[in-house]
């Protein structure tokens, strides 16, 4: 076993035979490396997260037509740097009134809640945290530690925009967990298994092509939780100024705002992992775990690209519309996408894979051209009621006036 | 002492510790909060027994649902979350009999238990808790009829709270 073939396990090793040698205790040289395991981990994902504020400041500003931090260091990379500089020297206020210790808990929580979720990303064959069989569910369960900092920063700020923005994010959180946790289910229902690793493994043929549809509301509702445009309610910065986080100065607002972004990029990953294969790529994970690793954060770029580029084409949708699109078009599509597949996949068990595979693509295709079919019906009868009761008024004042 | 044990004592008393904070904090918000932390610290016993899926699901359902729920109800109904009443009502004294009964109880209960020093069995290679758990759920021989009947009552609970809400123009 060579340090290239396996990296982690070569230097767990060397670093047990190091502790070992000091006369330290098998056990607890071993949750010592779990320890710096995990250290490793976290530092590596800050410093990623440094390298995001960057990447999502220059991506923003060419969607906006701008050149972006261009100025302190070669093609600005070194701003990001600066920023924490500015954000860790800034006056750390706490408005009055709050509940202190609530108030300096939630951006803690906010960070723990993403960072966490690292915890079942398969990195490479070799490479993962735990292999949860139930790491699917973890997902939605890190997801309500985050609810739960969001509503701890808007109550203990003692401000009511910060109220209402955190009001508005937990309510589409909490809604949209819904067909989230439903899409969840269809890798699992082709993988037979809720974990990471196994999910990836049976990616033979990428999950995005077996259930299309579902790669799309999974990604639709990962935004609505990440609370991005167009479904930036907590936000809202033109009539809450800036939601639930308006309070908090220095790096406390950096913690949500770092949050943010690797919230975003981890999502990204997740959505590769559950649809595009995770870290494989033709066989390439088994040349080296290193390439195995570039492949899935390669894979997670793209999926954090492409939310940005949602993030910044679109606008924000009212609320009230946004749960109504939630509740009456996401949340029944979900549920009937899930027992169309549970079913098709149980019919079709046996069967050759091209033909498993056109006919689970079909499904979906057939599933989504229904459900825009009856949401166009509907929304045309909307508008005609909207447009006939108008005219209609129209009438009823002309004929008041003569 | 393992440290299994030590860790099974610290978050036994942080759970308790946490449960007796929610009943006595006079601030609304404070004991929802600690209902949570009582809530993770229950989720965290589950852990430490190997039971990964039931320890998830506390978290996903009774934090992730309904201590958020409970945070909004506080949060919509009170106007001032600062309670200026009595801690107790005139029943006091009933509770504390039944929560003295209750314990009482369990305690002889539990002290012919053999069980009580036993060890765990190690898990079987290869044994999935989800599997099982499923097959349960599903199986006719199992526990199928009470997960369907808790499912349909869980929809009647739905519908019915649509249509008590559900404003009639």
């Amino acid at each position: 076993m060579s340090f290239l073939n396996d990296p982690l396990k070569v230097a767990a090793d060397w670093l047990l035979g190091i502790f070992t040698g000091w006369g330290m205790p098998v056990t607890a040289a071993l949750i010592l490396i779990g320890f710096l395991g995990v250290l490793l981990l976290i530092s590596l994902l800050m410093v990623l997260d440094i390298f995001l504020v960057w990447v999502e400041r220059k991506v923003v500003a060419r969607f906006q037509d701008r050149l972006g931090p261009n100025r302190v260091g070669p093609w600005g990379l070194i701003q990001p740097f600066a920023d924490i500089i500015k954000l860790i020297i800034k006056e750390d206020t706490t408005p009055g009134g709050a509940d202190k210790v609530v108030y300096n808990l939630a951006p803690m929580l906010s960070m723990m809640s993403v960072l966490i979720l690292w915890a079942v990303v398969p990195l490479a064959p070799t490479m993962l945290g735990v292999d949860l069989n139930i790491g699917v569910l973890y997902i939605i369960a890190a997801g309500a530690i985050g609810a739960l900092s969001i509503i701890m920063a808007g109550w203990s700020s003692n401000n009511k925009f910060a109220l209402i923005g955190a009001f508005r994010q937990v309510a589409v959180m909490v809604s949209f967990e819904v067909p989230m946790l439903t899409m969840l289910l269809i890798p699992t229902i082709f993988a037979g298994s809720m974990g990471m690793g196994a999910i990836t493994e049976s990616q033979d043929v990428w999950f995005f092509f077996l259930a299309p549809l579902a790669a799309v509301i999974f990604l639709i509702a990962a935004i609505a939780e990440l609370g991005r445009a167009p479904f930036d309610m907590a936000e809202g910065e033109s009539e809450l100024v800036s939601g639930y986080n308006i309070e908090y100065s220095g790096m406390k607002f950096g913690m949500f705002y770092a949050g943010e972004l690797l919230h975003a990029f981890t999502f990204g990953g997740f959505w590769a992992i559950l649809f595009f294969g995770g870290y494989r790529f033709f066989g390439l994970e088994k040349v080296s775990p290193f390439l195995a690793i570039a492949t899935i954060l390669f894979k997670a770029f793209v999926g954090y690209f492409i939310i940005m580029w949602i993030k910044y084409t679109l606008l924000r949708i009212r609320i009230d519309h946004m749960l109504a699109f939630n509740w009456k078009f996401l949340t029944p599509l979900a549920f009937t996408l899930l027992m169309v597949t549970a079913l098709m996949n149980a019919l079709l068990a046996g069967t050759p894979t091209w033909l498993y595979v056109s006919l689970m693509f079909l499904s979906n295709v057939v599933v989504a051209w229904i459900a825009l079919e009856i949401a166009r019906t509907y929304s045309r009868r909307e508008r005609e009621k909207v447009e006939g009761s108008k005219a209609g008024s129209l009438v009823e004042i002309e004929a008041a006036h003569q | 002492m393992t440290g299994e044990q030590i860790v099974f004592l610290v978050v036994a008393l942080f759970t308790l510790a946490s449960g007796f904070m929610v009943v006595t904090t006079r601030n609304l918000v404070h004991a929802a909060l600690w209902l949570v932390a009582t809530l993770f610290g229950v989720a965290v016993t589950y852990g430490l027994l190997n039971a990964n899926f039931l320890a998830v699901v506390q978290v996903v359902v009774y934090i992730g649902a309904i201590a958020i729920l409970f945070i909004f109800a506080v949060m919509l109904t009170r106007k001032d979350m600062r309670d200026q009443g009595p801690q107790m009502n005139r029943n006091w004294w009933v509770g504390a009999i039944l929560a003295v009964l209750t314990f009482v109880g369990l305690f002889f209960l539990l002290q012919g238990w053999s069980g009580m020093s036993m060890l765990a069995k190690d898990i079987p290679l290869g044994f999935d808790a989800v599997t099982e758990i499923g097959n349960a759920l599903t199986s006719p021989d199992a526990y199928v009829l009470p997960f369907e009947i808790a499912s349909v009552l869980l929809v009647a609970a739905l519908v019915g709270a649509v249509y008590v809400a559900f404003n009639r123009k």
